[in-house]
């Protein structure tokens, strides 16, 4: 399957199932969309009739072209077959049984009180609860005993706002690193936080111990402010950004995301994309809002024609900016082409309910984040593990070969089948499809490729 | 004349040979946590490393 488009100026063609990318001309570009269909002669005869009054096109050139197609074709980089799908099950057993990434919910609670977050304000539609030590020492206990032979362990603090647990987090960290090397384990620890709580103490522990930090700001102030308030309803950009601009001003190179959410309020994020810049920030993650469609903040189909201009216009910064010696990541930009996932990751997809769960503060086990309070997915307890097999066989068994409407999608190796949450919150299933999703998927990874390409392409010159 | 310029990138046929390591980050572990893509993974499987 191959997949072509224009953008930035440039023809690109996309081999799904090998994962080349072409950069070609005109020529090149008409002759592959009629390769498959016409015969040799027929393409160069509609090509002499197209662009016949070129100087430089010729039935001789023209000829050299088709050949050049049929040897990418038979080097195995053009019209690759697809021949995953017998195997896609059995890559995925693999995981079976693993577990590398928890979720650690320490804090269903939140100082702020932001009405489109998924998380009904850090309750997930329950109870306000923080996790104690013993529960999270039991998660780590649990994560390590399933990891079998993986070394690489991660565990994300999450809420709600963590922070707001951040004695019980310390303690875990210190815990799980006194146990690391017996176990020749080595854990990634990364925080998500709206902020509020950072001091000069969370600073240095971010910076000591966590491989990510994620930093919750959408951008412009009126636009953070709009939903992002305390429970006295006063915003909290303020409050937060000199915060922010300390703890990456200390990190030292480590890794961090000023991660924002858009809705139908900013459609037109760029702008925010533009703010987090103008303050230094230059880690940036820009995410489409999660609610139901009837939710006042959910983005519209009218919405979706604004949200592709500025995926395009995005690219287009980055690329003037690495120009100019001013860079900055967009994490769903981020692609390598060269060392990217194999193709066991691209049809396993993100692992959750196999390889990824998330822990809520009593210590339930949930598929990920994102099914936390739907009581149907709950998959057991830190304690005894997961005895609901049937939801665990459900996301065992999901893989993009197991979504019928991904069959035909030139981006399912890059998606992966794309989020089951999304998946379940818009069909009623988890092998569904978020369709309007998919749309934005697909845009971004037109977009990053093509950012990528102009950049291998400018670096080897 | 040179009409196609092919990038340098992995190949995921051959990848099915060696792949499978499982050491590579969970792909929502960080900054996003509402979408899901892998292809901003980077590959962590030493013996494709070298």
């Amino acid at each position: 399957m191959i997949h072509q488009y224009k953008l930035g100026g440039l023809p690109i063609v996309l081999d799904a199932c090998s994962g080349s990318v072409h950069i070609v001309d005109d020529i090149a570009y008409d002759m592959i969309a009629l390769y498959e269909e016409k015969s040799r002669e027929e393409i160069i005869a509609a090509m002499l009739e197209k662009y016949g009054g070129r100087e430089d096109v010729n039935a001789e050139e023209l000829a050299e072209c088709y050949d050049q197609i049929t040897e990418l074709k038979n080097a195995g980089k053009l019209f690759t077959p697809d021949t995953f799908a017998p195997m896609a099950g059995k890559l995925k057993q693999k995981t079976a049984g693993v577990v590398k990434a928890l979720c650690l919910h320490v804090a269903h609670t939140c100082n702020l009180n932001c009405s489109y977050c998924f998380a009904s304000q850090g309750k997930y539609h329950g109870e306000r609860a923080i996790m104690s030590f013993e529960v999270g020492k039991q998660a780590l206990d649990f994560l390590i005993a399933h990891s079998g032979t993986r070394h690489n362990l991660e565990v994300d603090f999450f809420g709600g706002e963590p922070l707001m647990n951040f004695d019980v987090v310390k303690r875990l960290v210190a815990y799980a690193r006194s146990i690391e090397k017996e176990h020749d384990k080595r854990f990634r620890f990364t925080l998500t936080t709206n902020g509020v709580l950072i001091d000069d103490d969370v600073i240095d522990f971010a910076n000591r111990e966590c491989s990510n930090v994620v930093l919750s700001l959408d951008g412009r102030k009126e636009i953070h402010d709009r939903f992002r308030v305390d429970y006295a309803g006063n915003g909290s950009w303020e409050k937060i950004v000199p915060k922010f601009q300390k703890l990456v001003a200390a990190r030292g190179g480590k890794n961090y995301y000023m991660r924002g959410t858009f809705t139908h309020a900013n459609p037109d994020f760029l702008k925010d994309i533009q703010v987090m810049l103008d303050l230094g920030f230059n880690e940036l993650s820009m995410e489409p809002v999660v609610c139901a469609a009837d939710d006042p903040s959910a983005l519209t189909e009218e919405d979706k024609a604004v949200v592709m201009e500025q995926y395009e216009k995005l690219a287009e910064l980055m690329i003037r900016r690495r120009r100019e010696g001013r860079p900055f990541t967009f994490y769903h930009y981020m692609i390598d082409l060269k060392g990217g996932p194999c193709i066991y990751k691209r049809i396993s997809g993100c692992g959750s309910g196999t390889e990824y769960m998330a822990v809520t503060p009593w210590g339930d086990l949930y598929p990920c984040h994102q099914f936390v309070g739907e009581e149907k997915f709950k998959l057991g307890n830190v304690w005894d593990g997961v005895d609901n097999t049937a939801v665990r066989d459900e996301f065992a068994a999901c893989n993009v070969y197991a979504r019928p409407e991904c069959k035909d999608c030139w981006a399912k190796l890059y998606c992966s089948g794309g989020c089951a949450a999304n998946a379940y919150h818009a069909t009623g299933s988890v092998r569904g499809v978020y369709a309007y999703g998919c749309d934005l998927f697909r845009k971004r990874m037109e977009c990053a490729i093509m950012a990528e390409a102009v950049r291998m392409m400018e670096d080897d010159k | 004349m040179k009409h196609i310029q092919t990038l340098n990138t992995r190949d995921l046929c051959e990848s099915a040979k060696n792949g499978g390591c499982g050491e590579c980050q969970t792909s929502c572990q960080s900054a996003c946590k509402t979408s899901c893509g892998i292809a901003n993974q980077q590959c962590e499987n030493k013996a494709q490393e070298e």
